[in-house]
């Protein structure tokens, strides 16, 4: 590298406005157990399993589910930061990875955020030289990685001045969370995955960086895969959400819908989980019993027949696949597929 | 008249190391019924689990300085000796954490740290205890009970290992449950299944229960009063509904309006800016006066006293006006 570069752009939009930024296609990710004598045996953790998905350009797509429903391994998967076990992942019209677009080309498009906002920062280098060290990776002169640096700074909301030069250990965790999205848009990327961005910070805080996140969405053009627990957070700040449970896909569609008229009776019982905020109207009865089952041996045919109220033995011997549902979302579930069997399901036109 | 379950007045709590004193609790007075169910909301830092933990003297004894009064189903916790203590624990108070994982013994069956607890404080039999050990999982719903005795904390999950814990706090029957954030760490689903079995146990054991909590979701399902604190300090009290719909303090009126619910969308989040105070010098006046949008000159000498406007509300700001 001879010449560094004075300035990064953001790399050009190559498909246009139709074609999805990121297409994910029988995405599968199996870890295998290493128990079982001799390793044989050994059964695999099912973490994702045939998952498809597109992420629209300028939208802000929301993955929320369960602990082990596989949504940080989504993420993981999405960023190159492991291997899937089959599947690809396509990035503007282009496969990951491929010879279109290498890795190295992929990263500086796409940056994650964090939940450990301390973990993900080196504790060993000054907040102006975690921000441009990434740029100066890719080609930046230092000094102008440092500019970049405190330029973000500003744009996150903390005087550069005052927080250029110190560790992550002397900030507040609100403070470290700025940081790190101040780090990953360093490479003006097009997608910023989020991975529970806001969780570890208190309610007011909380506020201030969903605000933040807002506003540089707009400013700098960017696509969110935003992931999370809280659907009330998930709410806010979506277009379209993606609902997983155990590894799948169990409705995806606009933020509406789903809210409105969850299809699925896995997102039904999520959504009436929430605490409702109103001392008059509390809950009397939980949605749901029991915990998510183990993904290593996962319930047959559709995952949810274990705790689902409206299952029929024809659940636990079929796969359902997504399906078109009534307010337009897609869902997983035998009760949106006419002639699937299920009781509930529409009845097919003679 | 009779005590209260619990009666605290003006309890300081200040921890000291060579280098500094953090002033976590400044001055806490409040009464808690029997059967009544208190939340005490705050963000980290508030001091809301030390307050929590000095109600049982959890707090580590040789770095913590206490003052003011605590009373306990009729105990004085502050002057309480260490043995004594151990017999107050399990019988009369009794404590639910975050984490379940470390808040168990990795190294016993579910089914032996609950015989342990009834054998300790009740002398049951090792016979008896293992059969109140069953009865207690079957209490907080763990399906297959007799199996799950013999099971060791990792081999449950987060939702059964937080229900082994409620059935270890209540192996006494005590008269007082403290709950320091016990459903933070779980998914949705499991939490809401978590806080119906707490109130219903709650009911029906006519325990008085103390909650700790960020989430005002969890405070409007559980609570009968909401406490929030802020600074070591409860900055506003007050009956559950009258808190969550008319908030007076503006603090608490900022962390409702930070708290993302359904019907934001669209709208930009109201706030609160800065930063809560340094506890190593104990704030002057109001604490929260530094952040605050409607900060006078009153509020800056000294610490403003509780004003209600109506029974049973009361916040410490110089704005709320005091019903004659």
């Amino acid at each position: 590298m001879t010449d560094a570069l004075t300035e990064l752009k953001q790399l050009p939009d190559i498909g246009g406005p139709a074609q999805p930024l990121l297409t994910v296609r029988g995405l599968t990710k199996h870890f295998p157990l290493k128990t079982g004598f001799l390793g044989r045996g050994a059964g695999v953790v099912q973490a994702v399993d045939d998952l498809n998905f597109d992420v629209i350009k300028g939208e802000t797509l929301g993955i929320v589910g369960e602990s082990g429903c596989g949504k940080s391994t989504t993420s993981r998967l999405v960023m190159a930061l492991m291997a899937p076990t089959t599947g690809e992942v396509v990035f503007d019209g282009q496969v990951v990875g491929g010879r279109e677009l290498p890795l190295k080309e992929y990263r500086r498009q796409v940056q994650m955020v964090f939940q450990d906002s301390y973990a993900s920062l080196n504790p060993r280098l000054t907040i102006e030289e975690s921000i441009g060290f990434a740029p100066e990776v890719h080609g930046l002169a230092r000094k102008d990685a440092r500019a970049r640096a405190r330029d973000l700074l500003a744009a996150v909301g903390l005087n550069p001045d005052q927080f250029a030069r110190r560790y992550p250990h002397e900030l507040s965790g609100g403070q470290r969370q700025r940081i790190n999205i101040a780090r990953a848009l360093a490479l003006r990327p097009r997608l910023v995955i989020l991975d529970e961005p806001v969780s570890a910070l208190d309610k007011s805080v909380e506020a201030q960086v969903l605000n933040l996140l807002q506003d540089l969405k707009a400013q700098f053009g960017l696509t969110y895969i935003f992931i999370s627990h809280d659907l009330n957070v998930v709410q806010y700040m979506s277009d379209r959400v993606l609902v997983m449970y155990l590894g799948r896909v169990a409705e995806v569609g606009s933020v509406e819908a789903i809210y409105a008229a969850a299809a699925h009776p896995y997102t039904a019982a999520l959504l009436a989980s929430r605490p409702s905020m109103d001392p008059d109207r509390r809950r009397t009865e939980p949605p749901l019993v029991g915990d998510p089952p183990n993904p290593i041996n996962p319930p047959s045919g559709c995952r949810f027949h274990t705790r689902c109220a409206f299952a029929e033995p024809v659940c636990s011997a079929t796969v359902p696949l997504l399906h078109p549902a009534p307010a337009g979302q897609q869902a997983a579930c035998l009760m949106v597929v006419p002639g699937s069997g299920h009781s509930q399901a529409p009845k097919v036109a003679a | 008249m009779t005590e209260p379950l619990v009666h605290v007045r003006d309890l300081q709590v200040r921890f000291v190391s060579r280098d500094a004193t953090v002033h976590a609790v400044n001055g806490v007075s409040f009464d808690l019924a029997e059967r009544e169910s208190l939340c005490i909301l705050g963000e980290s830092g508030s001091g809301k689990s030390v307050t929590l933990r000095a109600l049982m003297a959890l707090n580590p004894p040789r770095r913590t300085k206490l003052s003011g009064t605590v009373r306990v189903g009729g105990h004085d916790i502050i002057t309480a000796s260490e043995r004594k203590m151990a017999d107050i624990r399990g019988s009369t108070v009794s404590m639910i954490f975050q984490e379940p994982m470390t808040a168990l013994d990795p190294v016993f069956t579910i089914g032996r740290q609950i015989a342990e607890t009834v054998m300790r404080h009740e002398g049951l039999s090792r016979s008896a205890a293992d059969a109140r050990a069953l009865e207690l999982l079957e209490l907080v719903q763990i399906p297959s009970a007799k199996r799950r005795l013999a099971a060791y904390p990792h081999e449950l999950s987060g939702g059964l290992r937080q229900r082994a814990m409620i059935a270890i706090a209540l192996s006494c029957r005590p008269k007082l449950l403290l709950a320091d954030e016990p459903t933070t760490a779980l998914d949705a689903t499991v939490q809401i299944q978590i806080l119906l079995l707490l109130r219903r146990l709650q009911e029906e054991m006519g325990m008085g229960v103390i909650f700790v909590t960020h989430d005002l979701g969890v405070a409007g399902e559980i609570a009968d009063r909401v406490a929030v604190m802020y600074a070591g300090k409860f900055i506003e009290e007050g009956p559950v509904r009258d808190l969550m719909r008319r908030p007076l303090h503006p603090y608490a009126q900022g962390l409702l309006g930070a708290t993302v619910h359904s019907g934001l969308r669209g709208e930009r989040l109201t706030t609160i800016p800065g930063a809560p105070p340094n506890l190593e010098r104990v704030p002057q006046g109001c604490a929260f006066a530094p952040r605050c949008a409607y900060v006078e000159e009153a509020c800056l000498p000294k610490v403003p006293d509780f004003r209600s406007p109506t029974p049973g509300h009361a916040a410490r700001c110089v704005r709320v006006p005091q019903a004659a």
